[in-house]
């Protein structure tokens, strides 16, 4: 099976109200969930035994300043035991807010502050919920879209 | 933040202490606020930012070609491998894959930026903690090194050498013959710094024990790649994912069993002489032919039929002034670079820049773990503890 196929079914199976959709991409399967499952879903991929997806590789954010929901948070998991990988996605507003993952992996606290930092996504239970890269007076986010790359 | 020190009321034993942003050790520009009651550390809140250039914003406005040097300033240390994983990234979205010279020609370039990161990370980390001799060992051979970088690519630290399809040029076979006296040579100039330091009272008194993490906090914590492996936990993204034809090497994953800085120490030792016997394979099994993909739409056409033919003309023009398009989809592709995984998450829209490009960081998630490591030790191991995360601000900052 290609990255996280197997994942994404059982995430179909188990949580079916939950999810918002699936998708694939050169073997690399991804599934979109409802924000206010994240955390309950998130725990039982690394707690089940057929999962155990005990390495939070990476979160981030993509803008889509067009849509209703344009902030689309984006997890890559990766599994020691079982080398596999999964992405999952959930959609909120501008500012979210999104409950933290720092709960359940230690590698979220960081790249949680960078997401807010630069897209102004707002976790909720993070425990230390600063800029990370830019200076703390900072205001704007400079990864959303309408961010300009040039300001004269 | 104009102040060094700063002494609290209601705790008027503990001490405020500003280390870095310019400090010698910090290893770039670093910046920690460290609590400390007497030598011991109490709190460590460390600040980034200061190196960073907004990297993934400016992806967003070049083309894919144009975005390779930009993966030299993140780990500047070992560029090669960073245009590398950026060139299969896009590979991977692209649904393209380079020719076996190609690949062995990468396999080579890895392991030499592998060597050369992790000859800097061991002068430096020796020699923060007082033993100089080791430093100039391992620079003159990081020269060494760096006189074959700048032979093959032109450039000692921006090295741009990888191409979406291929490479900027092969290795010719003068080029190949120095490799192997490097090759040769280098398991025996290992030997010499292993000489100076495995054994050495000192060196065991400031590492053994000291920053001690377990493989499951290791894990919790994003931490990839040397410090992983120290930590006990046998995971290496060139057998576990293998990309450039890694599946047809024979080496092996060294790891430790106490996660301490000392088990580190060993890891990136052994790592190097791996190295080495990769590059003695992909020297023996070198295969001839092209290096690059042959697809003038994504590669540019070699410049001889530039000039005598219009179409390849216009295949150069168009990938010069425009870049080549990518189909709508996304990856995350991620090589195990001498820091760690270096992963690059590409949202294509289907245009000739990424809608969205996405780094994660090896040292970015391996410098998380340091106020997990120094907290309840001591001051002056705070040093040891940064020097054996080997992290590069230009890739926690990016």
């Amino acid at each position: 099976m290609s990255d996280g196929e197997q994942a994404v079914q059982r995430i179909q199976q188990l949580y079916p109200d939950a999810v918002v959709g699936t998708a694939a991409y050169r073997g690399q399967h991804w599934v979109e969930i409802v924000a206010g499952r994240l955390v309950e879903v998130c725990r039982w991929l690394r707690d089940d035994a057929a999962q155990r997806f005990d390495f939070l590789v990476d979160v981030t954010a993509v803008h889509w300043p067009d849509d209703e929901q344009p902030m689309e948070l984006v997890y890559h998991f990766f599994s020691y035991p079982r080398n596999d990988r999964l992405r999952l996605k959930t959609r909120t507003g501008a500012t979210g807010p999104v409950a933290s993952l720092s709960g359940l992996w230690n590698s979220a606290a960081w790249n949680e502050r960078e997401t807010y930092d630069m897209f102004g996504v707002v976790f909720e239970g993070h425990p230390d919920l600063r800029r990370i890269l830019m200076p703390d007076d900072y205001s704007d986010f400079p990864l959303r879209r309408e961010f300009p790359l040039y300001r004269g | 933040m104009g102040h060094t020190f700063e002494r609290s009321e209601e705790h008027p034993d503990i001490i405020t202490v500003n280390m870095g942003p310019s400090h010698p050790a910090t290893h770039g520009v670093l910046r920690l606020v460290l609590k400390l009651d007497g030598e011991q550390v109490v709190d460590c809140v460390p600040h980034l930012g200061y190196l960073h250039r907004g990297m993934e914003k400016i992806a967003e406005n070049r083309t894919y070609l144009q975005f390779i040097p930009y993966t030299d300033r993140m780990d500047y240390l070992s560029p090669l491998a960073a245009n590398i994983g950026f060139a299969l990234a896009v590979e991977e979205l692209l649904g393209v894959q380079v020719p076996p010279r190609c690949q062995v020609l990468r396999v080579i370039c890895c392991e030499l930026a592998r060597i050369g990161s992790h000859l800097l990370w061991l002068g430096t980390h020796a020699l923060d903690l007082g033993a100089g001799t080791v430093f100039f060992h391992t620079f003159k051979d990081r020269e060494w090194h760096y006189d074959l970088v700048e032979d093959l690519t032109g450039a000692r630290l921006t090295t741009s050498f990888a191409r979406v399809g291929g490479m900027l040029h092969d290795a010719d076979s003068a080029w190949l013959g120095r490799l192997r006296e490097f090759v040769d040579a280098f398991p025996g100039r290992a030997d010499e710094y292993e000489a100076l330091l495995t054994g050495n009272t000192i060196w065991l008194k400031r590492t053994q024990g000291v920053g001690k993490i377990s493989g499951a906090d290791a894990i919790s914590y994003g931490m990839t790649g040397p410090p992983l492996r120290a930590a006990g936990v046998e995971h290496d993204l060139r057998r576990a994912r293998p990309y450039s034809g890694y599946e047809n090497y024979d080496f092996e994953i060294p790891t430790g069993s106490e996660g301490d800085i000392y088990d580190r120490y060993l890891v990136r030792i052994e790592e190097m002489r791996q190295s080495c016997r990769i590059l003695d394979q992909a020297l023996r099994n070198l295969p001839d032919g092209p290096v690059n993909i042959d697809d003038p739409k994504i590669f540019l056409p070699p410049k001889k039929k530039v000039l005598t033919s219009m179409e390849e003309l216009i295949h150069q023009f168009m990938i010069v002034t425009e870049g080549f398009e990518c189909p709508a989809g996304e990856v995350y592709h991620s090589t195990e670079v001498p820091k760690g995984e270096l992963g690059f998450y590409i949202i294509s829209d289907g245009g000739r820049s990424p809608y969205r490009l996405r780094i994660r960081s090896p040292s970015f998630n391996n410098l998380a773990t340091l106020p997990h490591l120094v907290e309840g030790g001591l001051i002056a191991d705070v040093i040891a503890n940064i020097a054996s995360l080997d992290p590069v601000m230009g890739e926690v900052d990016r």
